[in-house]
């Protein structure tokens, strides 16, 4: 029914994504208000085996979706898949991750079923009968609140680490296997694996802490600098763009504009400028901690917690702290 | 091969956005426009394709936007396409990126094509939807934030990676497809002096809607922005000093854990 939720629990390598367990109490919201249900549909290799850890989160339907087609991603298996279930189910409300999989599925998905798609959106609420979602635009430099008229399928993808994670409350989910109805012709574009960052760490898309390093670390080894603070927080490294530019750090671990965009609790930029373009990938961090030599750095306006001194000098010894503390 | 290459024109990344007076979206005075930055990789793509092709191929800017767009229109003429299709009509302000993708899915037909290159997201709207719903209508297949693109010898498959969480995708794709390109694609090109002289000289093609056979808006009605929100208002910021390095840095680390929380 149109008041009903679907959540896409996209899974990764047959783990079930973090983001998922947001995404279930962004659709509470939605259900909360409209009086609907929520169901889930997870697609891939791994797919009924992951079911059972979003059981017991007050959904009422996971259907899981497993086939030889669906093994690797491709925008047009997965979107057919989600479009046939939202066709035939007829739910008001798609909610997926702002991961790289979401935001290349939503669209078309979406286009697929003639419904309306709000991307990377931060919040969520119901107000007036009507779904109000909020999201950053021009990079983050304003907000607006969008909502979705018409009664189409309203996709909305959300950003990672934005709603408090849904937690468990028991009751009974029932799990149905469903068929793909995918042919193989119909995946034009498909994935043939993924090549691993290399370092295991997290993805700063995904990390809780995140040490970012830029110019001013001179030189790639010095990273090694920030990993070992990283690593006390099983964190990220990040870098500016002229750290990256400047071959010390590679492009996927890049934020800002032309990089990544990142949300964790806690961010350390040391020897970033604080440049509007890395803001703009870094500025919803909750916690900010901007070490930089020149006291007038911009990055100082934006961090909630700064050290005006040198970072060759100033993050060992963060190191040492925090290794302590954690002792 | 056509190769045609999508082009947004959007407030340069420097500039300062402030809500107008209305409260209706954004004050565009002042401001300076530039080609989306995303799409100068597209482009770059496209030039690259078609000088490795050297076959008499053509890339064609395809831009929907206001008047004023014919600036960056010839600046991406001036980086080396060949010409451009530029929809322009007064029913397209304030459109959603259904109405857009609707809009240069006819023109892009008319135009024929047999691949099409675009940014990953407008860095206005950040959207990144106008990609897979064009997708959608073309009936061809996708590839987002490619990193790496290589077309396959007969021109009918490419072998592309795309970044995502933790790494890189590879991915295969049929022709035509659209491709949405990321940096680490490659290095976009300036353009040259004579390039610009000669810019000056490549057909700009203008179309309405109704010169595409368009009635009505397509796609419209489908949302409602209800309010602009500046940033909240961020805190001071707390430097924290001490006369020992040592002493400052042991001070931040407890903040950080009795205050912040997050150690
Ligand atoms: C279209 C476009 C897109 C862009 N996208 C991005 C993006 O995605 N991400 C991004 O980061 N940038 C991006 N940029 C670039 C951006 O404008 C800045 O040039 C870049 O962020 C600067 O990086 P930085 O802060 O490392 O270097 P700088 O601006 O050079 O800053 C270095 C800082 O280090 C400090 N410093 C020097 N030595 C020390 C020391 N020993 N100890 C402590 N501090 C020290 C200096 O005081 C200075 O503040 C983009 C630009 C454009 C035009
Ligand atoms: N009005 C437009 N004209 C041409 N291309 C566009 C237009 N809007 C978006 N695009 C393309 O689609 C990509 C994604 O845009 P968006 O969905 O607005 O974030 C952009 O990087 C452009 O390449």
């Amino acid at each position: 029914m149109a008041n009903d939720v679907l959540v896409f629990g996209e899974m990764r390598g047959g783990e079930l994504k973090k983001v998922v367990r947001e995404l279930v109490s962004a659709a509470k919201i939605v259900a909360g208000e409209t009086g609907g249900s929520i169901d889930a549909v997870l697609v891939g290799a791994g797919a009924a085996a992951s079911a059972g850890r979003i059981k017991g989160f007050g959904l009422r339907h996971i259907y899981t979706v497993e086939d030889e087609l669906l093994v690797n991603y491709s925008t047009e298996g997965y979107a057919g898949v989600l479009a046939s279930l939202v066709g035939e189910k007829g739910y008001g409300y798609v909610f997926m991750g702002a991961t790289a999989m979401g935001r290349d599925l939503g669209p078309r998905a979406a286009a697929r079923v003639d419904g309306v798609m709000f991307s990377d959106c931060v919040d969520v609420r119901f107000e007036g009968g009507s779904l109000v979602a909020r999201r950053p635009v021009y990079s983050g430099k304003l907000f607006v609140e969008i909502s979705p008229e018409g009664g189409r399928p309203v996709f909305v993808s959300i950003r990672p680490n934005n709603m408090a994670p849904a937690v468990e409350i028991g009751g009974t989910t029932e799990t149905t296997a469903r068929p793909s109805g995918i042919s193989r012709e119909k995946i034009r574009a498909v994935a043939t694996g993924i090549v691993p960052l290399a370092g295991g760490r997290p993805d700063v898309t995904e990390a809780d802490v995140i040490v970012s390093g830029g110019r001013a670390m001179k030189e790639a080894s010095n990273f090694r600098m920030l990993e070992d603070l990283a690593d006390l927080f099983g964190g990220a490294v990040g870098a500016s763009r002229a750290a990256v530019d400047a071959g010390f750090a590679v492009q996927p671990i890049q934020v800002g504009q032309t990089g990544k965009v990142v949300n964790p609790k806690l961010y350390i930029a040391c020897g970033i400028s604080g440049a509007i373009q890395h803001l703009a990938g870094m500025r919803t961090s909750k916690v900010i901690v901007a070490i930089n030599k020149d006291p007038n750095a911009p990055i100082f306006e934006k961090a909630h917690y700064g050290i005006v001194g040198d970072l060759f000098e100033v993050v060992p010894l963060l190191t040492a702290e925090v290794r302590k503390m954690l002792q | 091969m056509k190769i045609i290459v999508l082009l947004k024109r959007v407030p340069d990344t420097e500039a300062k956005i402030l809500i107008n007076q209305e409260g209706t979206g954004i004050r565009e005075d002042g401001v300076k426009f530039v080609i989306n930055p995303h799409d100068e990789y597209g482009i770059e793509e496209g030039l690259k394709l078609k000088e490795k092709l050297a076959d008499g191929s053509k890339v064609t800017v395809v831009c929907a936007g206001p008047e004023e767009s014919t600036e960056v229109i010839r600046t991406a003429l001036a980086m080396g396409a060949d010409d451009a299709v530029h929809v322009c009509d007064p029913a397209l302000s304030n459109s959603n990126p259904f109405t857009i993708a609707e809009v240069l899915a006819k023109a892009i037909s008319a135009e024929g094509f047999d691949i099409i290159f675009c940014g990953k997201q407008g860095i206005d709207d950040d959207m990144a939807q106008v990609q897979g719903i064009l997708a959608e209508k073309l009936d061809i297949p996708q590839v987002n934030n490619a990193t790496v693109f290589e077309m396959a010898g007969d021109c009918r498959s490419a072998k592309l990676s795309r970044r995502i969480e933790g790494g890189d995708e590879k991915v295969e794709t049929s022709m035509p497809a659209i491709i949405s390109c990321d940096k680490g694609l490659n290095e976009p090109r300036y353009a040259s002096l004579p390039g610009i002289m000669k810019a000056k000289k490549k057909e700009i093609r203008k179309k309405s809607l109704a010169d595409l056979g368009i009635e009505g808006i397509p796609g419209a009605g489908r949302s409602r922005i209800l309010k602009w929100l500046p940033l909240p208002k961020g805190g001071e910021c707390r430097i924290v000093a001490a006369e020992e390095t040592a002493d400052a840095v042991r001070e931040l680390a407890r903040l950080l854990r009795e205050e912040a929380k997050v150690i």
